[in-house]
Parts: structure tokens; sequence; C-alpha cells
């Protein structure tokens, strides 16, 4: 107790001298020490040793800084076969992803249910799951060609594994004690599904779906690379091919800028829709 | 209880004969092309052929090349910068946002650059490779040493450890079964950037084997190659669950 007190009695001065520091310090720790400010100085560090290293390297074949890149993006999306081919990546995108999501929902939800149907389909979801997809990628371009088929075709595949087994593992997380509760006082099999599955799943599907639409962009890009004659990544194959890394770099940078923000908008979406739990 | 046991794998089982079997009389019948699906026969009969003949062990051997180094970069700058970043809860706030939405981008939209600067050889293979075997890394490593449980390190610092017994004897042991489940999928995304490169652009590689089997419609030996690249990704997976988990014993 007498240690307690002298404690105190000892820190309250010492209190007030920090209080005082702390409002003296203010500007010190002003914006510019946040995390954030620095994310921003790091970024502009690296597009500074882009534009310079360019600069000095001066291959116009192969690197282009970062200004001239920048200009370049305003020409290329004046291009209408550009700007098709973004449109037309992201309806795929986003036609995918519908698929991937809608079949890993229904699918996920009816293998995660139960505990034999889990114990039956999960491991051979993760063994095809763990298969390197990009080895029958020549085998569908036979199948679908080289047309827009195959690129929802291979988005499809590879975001439709993450969202799946994400929803296993949230529908598998659910207490069983409120499914027996609900049966119990009569709820019906669509009531159960409603109010207990889907809430408590909701927030590892939005894990899934975060990971499922990388997936799907990389299968997209994939497919685009290896076969196609409109897509971006035939443009971005074509820009390298023909020494206009300007054009390329523009649109590399485009496409993962692109990526970045759909990322952060669906782990947005998944902290406040994990939130309810607690 | 085993009852239900030997019926799941009995349920697993016919589910794989059921695809075969469908497999077969489709291709037998010839109601499907054998030019999208060879026979199983003849799959099989090219499978043997490559493994006897050893046709496969070259382009084995430079994918599996490409691998070590590539993996080799990312464990090193990965490890090393996470570690670095871990230091302080600054830098950690500060680059963890940076890194995991850097990982999001499927960075293979770079392969072009990558080829543009290293050319169709084995070094835009590693390029790519690194850069994508790179994250894990250093996101497993900033966790792993980043959120060790302030609790031991202020017992281990009243004990009067410092410097390396201090990291050797309490940071090490806590982080690493988070840094080496990030060395495993690291391994693992290596391993699928590079044979994906060697698909889209390569004159070497498994990968290339597979593309040019499939433009010459020799689907069969094509089938046989993506068997044993399965085998291979099989193989690779269990060696490293095995490192992972002997890691973890240690």
């Amino acid at each position: 107790m007498a240690i307690d007190g002298e404690n105190r009695a000892a820190k309250a001065p010492a209190d007030v001298a920090s209080g005082a520091a702390a409002i003296i310090q203010v500007p010190t720790e002003s914006w510019f020490r946040t995390p954030a400010a620095t994310r921003v100085g790091v970024i502009l560090l690296i597009v500074l040793f882009w534009e310079f290293g360019a600069r000095i390297y001066n291959d116009p074949d192969f690197m282009a800084p970062a200004t001239q890149s920048l200009v370049s993006l305003f020409e290329i999306v004046q291009d209408v076969e550009v700007l098709t081919a973004i449109y037309d990546m992201f309806w795929q995108l986003a036609v995918a992803f519908a698929m991937s999501l809608v079949a890993g929902l229904m699918l996920g939800m009816a293998v995660g249910i139960s505990r034999p149907t889990y114990r039956t389909f999960f491991p051979i979801i993760l063994m095809v799951y763990a298969f390197p997809q990009i080895t029958v990628l020549p085998l569908l371009v036979l199948m679908f060609g080289i047309g827009p088929a195959i690129k929802v075709v291979f988005g499809f595949t590879h975001g439709f594994f993450p969202i799946i087994v994400n929803v296993i593992a949230g529908a598998q997380n659910i207490n069983p004690a409120l499914l027996t509760a609900a049966k119990s006082m009569g709820a019906s099999r669509s009531q159960i599904y409603r109010r207990i599955v889907f809430p408590h799943l909701v927030p590892s599907l939005f894990t899934g779906m975060r990971l499922g639409m990388t997936a799907t962009l990389l299968g997209i890009i994939l497919a685009e690379l290896y076969a196609t004659r409109k897509g971006i990544g035939y443009f971005t194959s074509f820009y390298a091919e023909s020494f206009e890394p300007h054009n390329l770099f523009a649109l590399v940078t485009m496409i993962a800028t692109a990526a970045i923000i759909l990322n952060e908008l669906l782990r947005r979406a998944e902290t406040r829709f994990g939130r309810w739990r607690g | 209880m085993k009852d239900r046991k030997i019926r799941i794998r009995l349920i697993q089982v016919s589910i794989f004969a059921v695809i075969f079997v469908a497999w077969f009389i489709a291709t037998e019948t010839e109601s499907v092309s054998n030019l999208f699906l060879p026979k199983l026969g003849d799959v099989a009969r090219d499978f043997w052929d490559l493994i006897g003949s050893g046709d496969a062990w070259s382009p084995l051997s430079v994918t599996l090349f490409e691998l070590a180094v590539a993996f080799f970069n990312a464990v090193v700058f990965g490890t090393s910068i996470g570690y670095l970043v871990s230091r302080s809860k600054f830098m950690m706030r500060t680059f963890e946002p940076m890194f995991s939405s850097m990982f999001a981008v499927p960075l293979i939209i770079f392969y072009p650059l990558a080829l543009l600067f290293f050319g169709l050889g084995p070094g835009s293979k590693i390029a790519i490779g690194s850069a994508l075997g790179f994250f894990p890394v250093v996101l497993n490593t900033i966790n792993g040493f980043g959120h060790v449980d302030a609790g031991y390190m202020r017992v281990a610092r009243a004990m009067g450890a410092e410097g390396f017994p201090l990291f050797r004897r309490v940071l090490l042991p806590a982080a690493l079964p988070i840094i080496l489940t990030g060395y495993r999928i690291g391994f693992i995304l290596c391993f699928l950037s590079i044979v994906g490169g060697e698909t889209i652009g390569s004159f070497s590689g498994l990968g290339h084997q597979i593309v040019y089997y499939a433009e010459s419609m020799l689907t069969s030996m094509m089938f046989a190659y993506i068997i044993f690249i399965v085998i291979i990704a099989y193989i690779l997976n269990s060696l490293v669950f095995y490192m992972e988990r002997k890691g973890n014993y240690y």
C-alpha cells in the first residue's frame, strides 16, 4: 500500500510533465510520421527511382521513365482496341467471378453443412485445388478456342476454389448447438439456412471472395497472356515484343492499380461484415 | 466409427472410378474427339515412354534449377526484409499493408516485362518466380517475428537475455512455425509461376513441353506430361510439408 501511494505521488508530477511534453510534441508527432504518410513517401521514392533510373539507363527500347509512361497511359486509352480490351476484361472478370461465387457458395454450403459430406468431399476439393491448373491451359484452349470463353472458364476455375474452401471452412465453424436448437424449435430447412448458416458464413465468405477475386483476375490474365488476340494480356505481350516499354509500363501499372483497388474494397467489406460477431 | 470411415473412402474412390470409366467409354466409342481427350491406353503408353526414354529429365532439370534459384532469392530477400520490418511497430504498420496489397496483384502481368529484360531463357522465370515467392515469405516473416508474445520477451529480458541468445532462444522458436508456413506457400507459388512462365513463353522446361505437344496436336503425350508435372508437384508438396513439420518439431 505504502509503496503504491509513494509511486502515485512520485508519478503525479511526472504525468504533468509528460502531459506538457505531449502537448509540445504534437507538431513533431504530426501527419508525416504516420504509417500512411510513410507509405506514400516510400511509393514516391519508388516512382522517383523508376523515373531517374530509366533516364540514367537511357535505353528507350527497354525502359521508360514514369512521366513518359503516364503520358502514354492517356494515349493508349484513346486507342479503341485497348479500351475495348480493358472493358472486356472487366466484364469477363465480373462474369467469371459471379459464376465462382454462386457455384462456390452453393456447393460449399452443401458440402460444409454436414460432417459426412465434409469428410467425403473436402479432401477431394483440396486435392484438385492443389493441382497446377496452368498445365491444362493448352488443353482448355483446344476446347474453348481463343475467344472470351477461355478467359471466363479459366477465371472461373481459378476463382472457384478459394471461395468454396473458405465457405466450407466457415460452415464447419458453425456451433452445432445452434443448429440443433433451431431444429428442435421447429425451424424449417430454409429458415436454418437463412437465419443461421448464412449469417455465420459471411465473414469467411468475404475472405473467400477477396482471395477468389485475385485468383479470377490471375486466371483471366494467364489465359490472355497464353492465347488471345485482343485482350490486355495480348497488348502487354505486344508492347513488350514491339519495344514500346512506355505503353507496357502504363498498361501494367494500370492493371496492378485496379487489382489493388478491388482487393482493398473487398478487404474493407470483409472487416465491415465480419464485425457483427465481435 | 470404422464403418463410416470405410464408407467415406468408398465414395471417394468411386467418384474417381466414375470419372475414369466415363473417360474410357467416351474415348473408346469416339464420342469425344481424341484430339481433346486421348485414349487412356495411349496416355499410359506415352507416359511409360516419357519415363523410360528419359526425355523428361532435361526439361525437369531446367524447371528445378529455375525453382531452386527463385526460391533461394525469395527466402533470402523475404526473410531479411521481413525481419528488419518486424523490428519496429511503426515499420510494420507502414509496410505490412503495402506488401499485402501488392500480394493481391496478379504479378504474372509483369511477365512480358520480365521477358523483355531477361529474355526467353531461365532468367525471366527466375525473376517472376522470385517476385511471386517473395510476398508470402516476407508477410509471414513479419507476422512471425512481429507478433511474438510480449510476455516471453519481457521474461527473457528480465532474466538477462540479450542480443543473439534472445533471438536464438525466444524470438526464433516463437516465430519459426509461421515463417515455415510462409516458405511452404512461397515455394508452391514459385513452382506455379515458373511452370506458368514456361507455358506462356520459353524454349525449355516442363511448361514448354506441354505447349509444344498441345500445339503439335499430340494430346496423349501432352496428358503424359501433365501427369508427370502433377506427380512432381505432389512430390515437391509432400517434401515441403515434411520439412515444415520437421522444422516445427525442432
